[in-house]
């Protein structure tokens, strides 16, 4: 027993050094007095929280949705469209913005988990392009164009959004919250059960489960960090748009997750890390950036199984004389 | 043996035109060890997989421990008790062996709808497990994953993932197929241990082993259940010599 509780622990200097690296970048910002860095890596935390929830299911689950954004976009639009009509305080926006992405994954879920392998991608896909043609449509909500938010949200009334270094610890906060919950929940009792679906639905059916349910639970806890990101991401942009939810993000959900490292939690956070640094890193040098991410990803996806992650653990064996 | 756990009263099943669960009716009595042979395609899986829930009936009942189980689905009647292995062997192969004993003990303890505390530390779900893992000779292996256990040893941890789920009937299909004389020779004592601790019902083609441990047989032809009754009588019928033992016997 005491050795499958080994074999179980995380690689636990890997996370604990990617949440001290996060946490020391406003002081680099300040040191450097590059302010942009703030902004950045805002971004990439509230990205992490949705590749986070999107590995849970995918990398725990084998659960590969393709409509990941549209929670994003929920919670975000919950900020945008109370904003919009005078109520800045997140003790309302934050329930809201959960409340309905977890409404949306139960409804949706219960159609979606009805499905499997490929058509249960379409049809998760379906139903994110759904959300994303109904805010396109949305006139007073800004359409196409979006939406700027007036003021970023109150906290009970004290603005502690509003200073980009109280909002950053917030959101860092926010990352190590999901990721410890996540790690939690992978681990008990519950999540041993969401696993053994991904590796064998038939075998779970006839020990005794009714896997669906399972699948659903986590469809929705998955559902709701995707919508709390949003909610930090129209927070963090001050501006609501469409692209949120658009498939390409989706898509992009799903590049991270791959790119980090599959079924690990703490690759999906250096997989958005990994993705939106080089996409800041390479749009410097070219607008054409994609054409050669493209191959770069190809080459990560054919030469490093388990992603950037796998590929930094293969690294280590060797250096220290595998 | 008193009253039959298991009835199964004109079952029916059909796949387009094929009737391949033809009119079949039979009893599985408490504590008997009922064999079903037949030859290819008599179907004795269909027959494993109507009455474990994988397969809805056309038509029939599936009366389980007195009650009537066949509207329900594969998860309800595992929670009753109906435990069963596969003809092609089927473990979470990327768990550990222990993990998926503890599994089964999970699924009848409490729920699992627990999000917190470490399941993997959980003693209440390690400990029958071990236990169960043990009697079935299985104890070093229990920290290896069940992928890279050699098929015999997959075959013999899908029985302990079985009997952790304390079932009230066990279904085997095909045990015996695609292991080696050796394996065969240990899950065959496996076999004999667990006989008349509960009701199983087993279908298999290697009839040394059905006539040493059976204690009734059925025998399925074309779906319809063509005779039932002790080994001494299947093999003394007629019409079954002619229609299938002749050649298995030789």
């Amino acid at each position: 027993m005491q050795m499958s509780l080994k074999r179980l622990r995380p690689h636990d200097g890997v996370p604990i050094l990617i949440f001290l690296i996060l946490a020391a970048i406003p002081v680099l910002a300040l040191i450097r007095s590059e302010d942009y860095l703030l902004s950045l890596f805002e971004r990439l935390m509230i990205f992490a929280i949705a590749a986070l929830s999107l590995d849970l299911l995918i990398g725990y689950g084998g659960l590969i949705s393709f409509g990941h954004a549209a929670f994003v976009g929920l919670g975000a639009y919950a900020v945008g469209i109370l904003s919009a009509h005078g109520m800045h305080d997140a003790i309302i926006a934050l329930p809201v913005a959960l409340l309905s992405s977890a409404l949306f994954a139960y409804v949706t879920g219960v159609v979606c988990l009805r499905t499997k392998g490929v058509y249960f991608i379409m049809i998760t896909l379906a139903f994110g392009q759904m959300v994303f043609f109904t805010a396109s449509s949305l006139a007073p909500y800004g359409g196409d164009d979006g939406l700027t938010i007036a003021a970023r949200n109150t906290l009970g009334g004290f603005a502690l959004f509003r200073s980009e270094g109280s909002l950053y610890y917030l959101i860092w906060g926010c990352l190590l919250g999901a990721y410890c919950f996540c790690r939690m929940l992978v681990g008990s009792r519950f999540g041993r059960v969401f696993r053994g679906a991904k590796e064998n639905a038939l075998r779970m059916e006839t020990i005794g489960f009714n896997v669906y349910r399972f699948q659903l639970a986590a469809y929705v806890i998955a559902g709701m960090m995707a919508g709390l990101s949003g909610f930090l991401l129209a927070n963090a942009t001050e501006f609501v748009s469409p692209a949120y939810m658009s498939w390409q993000r989706s898509g992009d959900l799903i590049i991270m997750v791959i790119l980090g490292g599959l079924g690990s939690l703490h690759g999906a956070i250096i997989g958005a890390g990994a993705y939106l640094l080089l996409e800041e890193w390479l749009s410097a040098f070219t607008e054409d950036w994609k054409v050669i991410f493209g191959p770069f990803l190809v080459l990560v996806v054919l030469f490093a199984r388990g992603g950037l992650l796998g590929m930094g653990k293969g690294l280590v064996r060797r250096l220290s004389g595998g | 043996m008193g009253e039959p756990v298991l009835q199964l009263e004109q079952l029916r099943k059909r796949f387009g035109g094929l009737v391949v669960t033809d009119d079949v009716t039979l009893d599985v009595m408490g504590g008997e060890l009922h064999a079903i042979i037949g030859p290819n395609g008599a179907g004795k899986t269909t027959l494993i997989n109507q009455i474990s829930g994988l397969l809805a009936s056309d038509a029939g009942r599936i009366r389980f421990a007195g009650r009537d189980i066949t509207a329900l689905s594969a998860h309800a009647r595992a929670r009753l008790g109906v435990a069963r292995s596969f003809q092609i062997t089927s473990v979470l192969s990327g768990f550990s062996a222990l993990e998926n004993v503890a599994l089964a003990v999970q699924a009848r303890t409490g729920s699992s709808f627990r999000f917190i505390g470490r399941v993997a530390a959980e003693v209440d779900l390690n400990e029958p497990a071990l236990a169960v893992l043990n009697e079935l000779g299985l104890t070093e292996l229990a920290t290896h994953i069940a992928g890279e256990l050699s098929y015999g040893e997959r075959r013999a941890l899908e029985f302990a993932i079985a009997l952790a789920m304390q079932p009230k009937l066990l279904l085997l299909d095909e045990p015996m197929a695609g292991i080696g004389r050796e394996e065969s020779l240990r899950l065959l004592d496996v076999l004999q241990r667990l006989k008349g601790r509960l009701p199983i019902v087993l279908i298999e083609h290697d009839m040394a082993t059905v006539f040493a441990l059976a204690d009734r047989i059925s025998v399925l032809m074309y779906g319809r259940v063509l005779a039932s009754g002790p080994p001494a009588q299947i093999r003394a019928d007629r019409r079954v010599v002619a229609a299938y033992l002749g050649d298995e016997l030789e």
